[in-house]
């Protein structure tokens, strides 16, 4: 317990950290002028949130592989994070685009199948809720976040493989992309600072369902005696 | 200052949403525990 408030106590101090880099030491970018700013949080939450999507694609795979009730807890708590860090890029995104572009929204590439995306963990945790049985819903569930994690990729080379609304990519992106050194560090650190704070969640989610696990066993134990 | 507000809406948002989760996290754990508790109670002591 100590452990883990340490934990969060660090994390939240490290996010604090982020947001005065953001806005203190980030260089104003030329052309966008202050509304760039969102890019650090933004970005960075896009970044953590396919890394989560990653790591529930693993315990998916591992639960189908080797049947224990430890993947599959692992699975929906990261979904659950994951879910809440693309919900914020869903958001922001749009807070960003209305004064650059002109609106707030448009079907390209990126922005549908990062709603795809959103759509499909939802679904992952409703059905969750529709399957009673603890075995068959942990395996279902598996299957199908496997199949949602398809979307990942797609979201990530969408600006990539196709001309889109949104912007090429800053970083990673080949000749002509690239930031400014400071800008760059201002974000790498945001980078880490949000994979850090969604690690504390996923420890805190995977905790409660351990706990959601023990009350179906003391319930078992008492509707036998 | 232009666009300051919608700067800030984004950041208050997005952390406000992060805040929200981890709040169910934490309620829906102590609703767990509490839940633990009383099946440990009404169970017969071994």
């Amino acid at each position: 317990m100590a452990k883990r408030t340490l934990f969060g106590a660090v994390a939240t101090l490290l996010v604090i950290a982020a947001a005065y880099a953001n806005f203190f030491v980030a260089p104003t970018e030329r052309t966008m002028g202050l509304i760039q700013r969102i890019f650090y949080f933004h970005a960075a939450t896009a970044w953590a949130g396919e890394m989560v999507f990653f790591l529930c694609f693993v315990a998916n795979l591992l639960y189908i592989w080797k049947r224990r009730d430890q993947y599959d807890w692992l699975g929906v708590a990261c979904a659950e994070v994951g879910l809440a860090c693309i919900t914020i890029v869903l958001i922001t995104g749009p807070i960003w685009a209305h004064p650059v572009w002109g609106i707030w929204w448009t079907w390209d590439a990126r922005l549908t199948s990062t709603f795809v995306l959103w759509l499909l963990y939802v679904s992952y945790l409703l059905l969750r809720t529709l399957i009673e049985e603890p075995g068959r819903r942990a395996l279902l569930s598996a299957l199908f976040g496997v199949f949602a994690f398809l979307d990942v990729p797609l979201v990530f080379f969408s600006i990539r493989w196709w001309r889109t609304q949104h912007p090429a990519p800053v970083i990673m992106g080949g000749s002509g992309s690239g930031l400014d050194p400071i800008m760059s560090k201002v974000f790498f650190f945001n980078v880490f600072v949000m994979h850090l704070f969604a690690a504390f969640l996923i420890v805190e989610r995977y905790i409660l369902e351990k706990l959601r696990h023990d009350v179906d066993v003391l319930q078992r134990e008492a509707g036998a005696q | 200052m232009k666009n300051l507000e919608s700067v800030f809406a984004a950041y208050i948002i997005g952390w406000g949403i992060f805040f929200v989760f981890f709040l169910s996290i934490v309620k829906r754990t102590s609703a767990l525990r509490s839940e633990i508790e009383r099946l440990k109670n009404s169970l017969p002591r071994q």
